[in-house]
């Protein structure tokens, strides 16, 4: 599966490709090739793994101090300069809490629950790209293999809410469910666009195929109604707060997760920032040029007249690349927090009749209108 | 033995171990949600058979298909319809279990006679690997195009089908017994509740 750099090889610049420095590394210090692969291949994982972890940490506190800031109140302010260790504290505070099963909670599903919500969520991060050759694997089923595995959590949630043996958990499950069933549909319509536009699933692909003129060539100009469409329903599918209804506090106390106490309810918890900091960062992949700079980077270099291929300004450009796509990504996590302060939710029969009977046609008809511009236009639509 | 190759070998085992347990654990389970999460977990299992053989298009196709919409809706339609009730037992169900063990038993048999004698053509045609997705496109609009609109014919039949079933009101008569249907219920205006709630009831005030 790890196929780094295979589809992409094409593209005009290699950029920095630390796994093959890794094994040239460890070849000449007397491994095998096989044995330097299986070295490598733990490193990405963790380090995707922690940067997903402090993504949330990160998300956590924003969403605190913003919330703060929307309700003109001050927000966690003691723990560390400006609250920053709250996330930290509040971790610690779930880690320490006992964990209660319900007398009548069905034990094995009620603790399998959380698990297959998260673990989809993770997995999904295999195709985030932060580089040309800085993701875990340049899979060719990309995006596609994204929006597989989100499809696999609404059983998770189905599961925690029918294992709690509480009504308002079972009718937070079916929510959940029948909301991500909803919105998975032109979610993926919005996906396909972008994917015509490219050729490929790859996620890699997509990005080269938006770098070239700078901010320019980024896909949110190309594809207007598909960014909207595609960020509508990736905070439905997060269960951000137009779309809260699972968890509707005011309805449902607090959906499927009302049982759930310590580390299980900090897993749903994670799940639901990670699932956020996630989209985010697709949506700065699919629609906002990943990790390419405004400015194209192989303009600057022209510029300064260095070669792009010397290792110091490779580093650099990869540094670029990373803090770009990051940047992208908080971008949007701020603007889902202000939505979520600024937007009453929706009811049911409203959410089912935006994304069945207004998202869904909407997403076909971008669709057709992009299949028919790649026809007329294949330069400027990737014919 | 490389390492490659004995992690795939661990890994099929493992897989084909969870697919038999899990059809088992399907069909034979008492409980019947139980056996719905089973089936999610086989299917689940066969999607990553398909990623050992090198088709991982299939593989999240299976993934998005069977389990992010059957399997959900199945575990849907039971936990709408989740009565509590025991079930009656059927006159004559040992003979039934019997039948239905030696059809499978028999049909289970037929399959090993199949797959013993078939001269398999060892080993098979090199994976495509990521090209599949292409070669897959390429399949369904070209020499299985028929096929395919058949499917999309029958599933929209299945779409049309479920709609007239759930929305027996909209038509002027029941499909089912002939008589005119109540248009009332969907047609109703919507009337604002706050303002109809104003004009008090008699009979909560005169009580004493």
């Amino acid at each position: 599966m790890l196929s780094t750099g295979l589809l992409g090889a094409a593209v005009v610049a290699p950029g920095l490709d630390l796994q093959s420095s890794f094994i040239d590394l460890a070849q000449n210090a007397g491994l095998t090739a096989g044995a330097a692969r299986l070295l490598w291949l733990p490193l990405p994982m963790l380090l995707v793994l922690v940067g997903a972890v402090v993504g949330v940490l990160v998300s956590v506190w924003l969403e605190r101090k913003i919330s703060a800031a929307v309700q003109q109140r001050i927000g966690p302010e003691y723990a560390g300069a400006l609250g920053v260790l709250q996330p930290l504290a509040d971790g610690l505070k779930l880690v320490f809490k006992e964990d209660i099963i319900p007398a009548r909670a069905d034990t094995l599903l009620f603790s399998l629950g959380p698990v297959l919500v998260v673990v989809p969520v993770i997995l999904s991060w295999l195709v985030v790209p932060f580089g040309q050759n800085l993701l875990i694997s340049n899979v060719g089923v990309g995006i596609f293999l994204w929006i597989a595995l989100s499809s696999i959590q609404p059983i998770g949630l189905l599961m925690s809410g029918y294992s709690s043996n509480n009504k308002y958990s079972l009718l937070g499950g079916l929510r959940a469910a029948a909301q991500s069933i909803s919105y998975e549909i032109p979610l993926a319509l919005a996906v396909l666009a972008v994917v015509m536009m490219s050729n490929s699933l790859s996620t890699v692909d997509i990005v080269a195929q938006q770098t070239g003129a700078g901010i320019f060539s980024w896909n949110i100009w190309r594809q207007p109604v598909g960014f909207v469409i595609f960020w509508i329903c990736a905070l439905a599918e997060c269960e951000r707060l137009p779309f809260d209804l699972p968890e509707a506090e005011e309805e449902l106390v607090a959906g499927y997760q009302t049982e759930y106490a310590g580390m299980k309810f900090a897993l749903f918890y994670l799940g639901s920032y990670i699932n956020l900091v996630l989209s985010a960062l697709l949506v700065s992949v699919l629609y906002l040029g990943g990790w390419s700079f405004p400015i194209p980077v192989e303009w600057i270099t022209g510029w300064l007249g260095v070669s792009p291929d010397a290792p110091l300004v490779q580093v650099i450009t990869g540094s670029i690349g990373i803090v770009s796509t990051i940047l992208k990504a908080y971008l949007l996590v701020f603007f889902a927090i202000l939505l979520r302060w600024t937007t009453p939710r929706v009811r049911i029969d409203q959410l089912l009749d935006l994304g069945w009977k207004f998202l869904l046609p909407i997403a076909l008809v971008n669709l057709l209108v992009t299949a028919g511009l790649k026809l007329a236009f294949p330069a400027a639509f990737g014919g | 033995m490389t390492i490659a190759s004995t992690t795939q070998q661990i890994c099929f085992l493992v897989l084909s171990a969870a697919v038999v347990a899990g059809s088992l654990g399907v069909v034979l389970l008492p409980n019947i949600v139980y056996s719905a999460f089973l089936l999610g977990g086989v299917f689940l299992s066969v999607s990553g058979l398909y990623l050992l053989l090198n088709a991982s298009f299939v593989a999240a196709a299976q993934i998005l298909v069977y389990v992010g919409a059957v399997n959900v809706l199945i575990l849907f339609a039971i936990m709408l319809v989740n009565k509590k009730e025991t079930l009656a037992a059927i006159p004559g169900l040992l003979v039934r279990r019997l039948l239905s063990g030696a059809v499978c038993g028999g049909l289970f048999a037929l399959l090993l006679r199949v797959a013993f004698t078939t001269p398999w053509a060892l080993p098979g045609p090199v994976p495509v690997g990521e090209e599949a997705t292409i070669r897959i496109g390429e399949h369904l609009f070209t020499d299985y195009l028929l096929p395919f609109e058949l499917a999309s014919v029958l599933l929209l039949m299945a779409m049309i089908g479920a709609i007239v079933l759930a929305r027996r009101d909209v038509f002027s008569t029941d499909v089912i017994t002939g008589e005119p249907a109540d248009q009332g219920l969907i047609e109703k205006d919507r009337t604002p509740l706050l303002i109809e709630k104003a004009t008090p009831e008699p009979t909560l005030l005169s009580k004493p």
